[in-house]
């Protein structure tokens, strides 16, 4: 285990708002020295707003940035030492890679020589010595965010802050360099802050994930707890696929169609309830009666993901969504009848109008 | 089938090739006959045989010279005037206030709606004003200049904005420890050179060829003297005018070879990463 270096950051009741807008309403949130935190949102959540007021590149309505005990709040962006990697490409077209990684040091004026070495030792962090010569233009995409990162840590930052960096990337070349970046991250032993809306890139490398919506946190935790403990039905719905099947809640836990689940949260009044069920909750049976019954149904889809199929199953009232070994997807084509194992992982209520459809 | 389908491509490659040519002689023909016919002119001298005399006349004339050189101050300070008020202003706008977007370019066009005429009806209280209590130096003429050109190149330095991502360089920039200045002066300015060589060219080459406003404000420069020189000695005043077509002629060579210089010569091959990221050259 590398041993972490950076320093604490802490975002107090940040407040943003644009004209009637409230785009960040009271976050707050710590990231401890070294740790990467993913932020995962829908579109307008407030997940980059709060990146860019930790970056000093827009200025709070309320609430406080404290980087490493020190409070930023008023420091202008140039003056607040946090590298930055964008989501749009960012390297500065008229210089070469080296140049473009030897920029922030120049700034803090560092000698010519110095600020070579140094640039090209970051190039070769990132696996991009060879190309230190090379303009942005003559880069890929891929390339060109690794420079953004060696350049963002060519400066020693005190937290380094990534908005998106690998949205614009195609999935393959995503997913090698997200696991540089973690690579890179935990080598440094930098304090980060990671924007994504990108489920799958978030609970992947991030040591905690926060979810946000509508400008506030849903829930901040380790990827694991987000995903098989969600904290709200809006995680739940957020993070991974989720059934939603009626259900009637019954001393701490809900009967779905005979099935007897434990809750979450198993401290809720009796009644009838939307339970959320995640596709690896359900399995599908290998024997038993496959023409009457609750759970019995009608294969309708099956879509191969690789070592895992995703099989949707007609219950007649509604569509349950089914995470199986393709090995067992395989023996159950479209049209077989099909009957449904209801594992007793721990699920969450919702007290609304039934929906029919699987989300 | 794929050889006459190749050959009907190339038969249209050729006709294409001629149209262009047609239309490139033609043009040349456009510009160059006047040009060549002013360049026969000053130089036949009475008894019809070649002559420098007009062109070497040139430096005797004093009022010309000085008229000369006030043009050349003035096409360099409205250049500056220029950049340095819209630049900055443009990038703003962009970054900060992109709302009035719409405001700045409208108000930055207007100047090529309204007559040089009533420009100068509008700018002669104000130079009343200046003569009598700051200066009336010919190169106060810049400040109406300055309005003159803002159209073109407004048009010119958008472009250039444009063609780069400015709100991703600007904050690149600052989040690596960059001033305001220095993300103009370092990052800016030199991603977007072009618009400024081609905004200066434009500025420049419309300060030589003004005449109106100058006239009117009763001042002389390049153009009104030419026109003075025209009544006295024709041969000295067309030298003279070819003198400045040739100088806007050597600018936009310059411009050209400035702006299309080629990038520094890279020894790296695009070889195959080594390392841990030699599986992953992205």
């Amino acid at each position: 285990m590398t041993e972490r270096s950076g320093v604490e950051v802490r975002l107090e009741n940040l407040v943003r708002r644009y004209g009637t807008v409230t785009a960040l309403d009271g976050l707050s949130l710590t990231l401890a020295p070294g740790e990467l935190v993913a932020l995962l949102g829908p579109s307008g959540c407030g997940k980059t707003t709060a990146l860019r007021l930790l970056a000093g590149l827009e200025e709070a309505n309320d609430g406080r940035v404290v980087i490493g005990g020190k409070d930023v709040t008023g420091l202008p962006a140039n003056r607040r030492n946090i590298g930055m990697v964008f989501q749009a490409y960012s390297l500065f077209p008229h210089m070469v890679a080296w140049e473009n990684v030897a920029f922030g040091l120049q700034m803090r004026h560092v000698g010519v020589d110095e600020r070579k070495k140094r640039a090209l030792d970051m190039l070769e962090l990132v696996g991009l010595g060879r190309f230190a010569n090379r303009y942005a233009s003559q880069m890929s995409g891929g390339q060109q965010q690794r420079v953004a990162l060696a350049r963002a840590l060519a400066i020693q930052p005190q937290v380094l802050l990534l908005d998106e960096p690998l949205s614009a990337l195609d999935a393959k070349v995503r997913s090698r360099l997200r696991d540089e970046i973690r690579r890179v991250q935990l080598e440094v032993g930098i304090t980060t802050l990671f924007v994504t809306h990108d489920q799958e890139e978030a609970l992947a490398i991030a040591d905690r994930v926060g979810v946000m919506q509508a400008g506030k946190l849903e829930q901040l935790g380790p990827p694991t707890l987000v995903y098989s403990r969600p904290a709200t039905p809006f995680v739940a719905d957020f993070v991974g696929l989720t059934n939603r099947m009626e259900g009637t809640v019954r001393r701490g836990a809900v009967e779905i169609r005979g099935a007897s689940i434990p809750l979450v949260h198993p401290d809720v009044p009796d009644g009838p309830a939307i339970a959320l069920v995640r596709p690896e909750a359900v399995a599908l049976a290998s024997d038993g009666d496959m023409q009457e019954g609750p759970l019995v149904g009608t294969v309708i889809a099956v879509a191969f993901l690789g070592a895992v199929s995703r099989v949707t199953v007609d219950l007649g009232d509604t569509t349950v969504l089914v995470q199986v070994p393709t090995s067992a997807a395989s023996q159950h084509p479209a049209g077989t009848r099909v009957r449904l194992e209801l594992r007793p992982d721990p699920v969450l209520i919702q007290r609304e109008e039934a929906v029919p459809a699987a989300s | 089938m794929a050889v006459a389908a190749r050959s009907i491509q190339r038969t249209r490659w050729i006709k294409l090739q001629v149209f262009r040519y047609v239309v490139f002689l033609l043009a040349a023909i456009f510009f160059l006959v006047p040009l060549g016919a002013m360049v026969e002119f000053s130089t036949r001298a009475n008894d019809g045989s070649r002559t420098l005399d007009y062109w070497k006349a040139i430096p005797s004339y004093p009022d010309l010279t000085g008229a000369i050189a006030a043009s050349l101050q003035l096409a360099v300070i409205t250049s500056i005037v220029m950049l340095v008020l819209l630049v900055p202003t443009m990038v703003w706008v962009r970054l900060k206030l992109p709302r009035l977007t719409r405001i700045i370019e409208f108000m930055s066009l207007l100047p090529l709606t309204i007559p040089a005429i009533v420009l100068v009806v509008g700018l002669f209280p104000m130079y009343i004003w200046l003569n009598n209590n700051l200066s009336d130096s010919i190169l106060t003429l810049s400040l109406a200049y300055v309005v003159l050109v803002l159209p073109y190149c407004y048009r010119a330095i958008d472009a250039g904005l444009g063609a780069i991502d400015v709100k991703t360089l600007t904050e690149a920039a600052r989040s690596l420890g960059a001033s305001w200045f220095t993300v103009m002066w370092r990052v800016i300015v030199p991603n977007i050179s072009n618009a400024i060589l081609n905004a200066t060219l434009l500025s420049v080459a419309l300060v030589l060829g003004e005449y109106t406003i100058a006239n009117n404000l009763l001042y002389n420069n390049l153009q009104v003297e030419l026109v003075h020189l025209a009544r006295d000695n024709a041969g000295v005043s067309i030298a003279v005018a070819v003198a400045a077509l040739l100088f806007a002629f050597a600018l936009l060579v310059v411009l050209a070879f400035v702006g299309g210089r080629p990038r520094r010569v890279h020894d790296e091959p695009a070889t195959a990463l080594a390392g841990p990221l030699a599986a992953s050259q992205t």
